[in-house]
């Protein structure tokens, strides 16, 4: 029995061949940067729950300058995932029509980036100035 | 036929991809790098009884297990396609392992919250 043997497209580093598939991985990737921070916020939680001596021994840690550059890069992450997810919305969503026509994706996807913006300015305002 | 169980973990996905967009950088900013440096935040932002009464009070424990769980499950979702992009091509221990980090992650934020009390 001869053994076939089919040319099978070789898919390693597929993504890396085209700028556009490399931002998408850069998009997915981002998630990671999500998760990393929903951990450091559980483990403030934990450090509060403990008490005012190890919830302040988690902040001294956040104070660190290697912390501090660290969620510097957490945030441009951040921004690339925030920025990114209302980017593609309109490609998740259905079409959505309004008065018979489709909604442009932009106008959806300008929704979102100034609702992020809004967000954020209410819930710095509010930390800053405001009783939590 | 089996009802897909999809529907389930894209939803969470979707929840915490909206939520994380939209005070994902705000949270990081603030956590990460004002307050810790005191640049455009004073460090008293985050005091131990300042968040403690956050933590006490119902809103504050939603939003701390709504932005910690969600977060998670946005991300675990993520990974586990992004493995497969990768070439990696995870089986059932792959997904239990981050949907199992992530449900976890979720009921050790809720058991903390409550422990904290009111």
């Amino acid at each position: 029995m001869s053994a076939r043997n089919p040319y099978v497209r070789p898919m390693e580093g597929w993504w890396r061949r085209n700028p556009y598939y490399v931002r998408y991985m850069i998009m997915e990737v981002t998630s990671v940067t999500v998760a990393i921070y929903a951990v450091i916020l559980l483990v403030g939680v934990w450090r509060l729950s403990q008490g005012q001596a190890p919830y302040e021994a988690w902040l001294a840690a956040l104070g660190q300058p290697l912390a501090v550059v660290f969620h510097g890069f957490l945030l441009l992450a951040m921004c690339y995932h925030a920025y990114t997810w209302w980017k593609v919305l309109p490609k998740t969503l259905p079409l959505i029509h309004i008065g018979g026509r489709p909604v442009p994706g932009l106008l959806l996807s300008t929704a979102g980036w100034t609702a992020t913006l809004a967000v954020s300015a209410a819930v710095y305002a509010t930390v800053r100035w405001c009783g939590l | 036929m089996k009802r897909s169980n999809a529907p389930i973990f894209w939803s969470l996905f979707g929840a915490g991809g909206v939520l994380s967009a939209l005070v994902g950088p705000v949270l990081v900013f603030i956590t990460g790098i004002a307050a810790p440096t005191g640049v455009g935040m004073p460090p008293a932002a985050l005091a131990y009884s300042r968040v403690l009464g956050f933590a006490h009070s119902l809103g504050g424990k939603t939003a701390l297990f709504a932005v910690i769980a969600l977060f998670l499950w946005h991300a675990a979702h993520r990974i586990y396609h992004c493995l497969h992009d990768f070439g990696v091509h995870p089986g059932a221990a792959t997904r239990v392992l981050l949907y199992g980090s992530a449900f976890a992650g979720s009921v050790a934020a809720a058991w903390l919250l409550l422990a904290i009390g009111r």
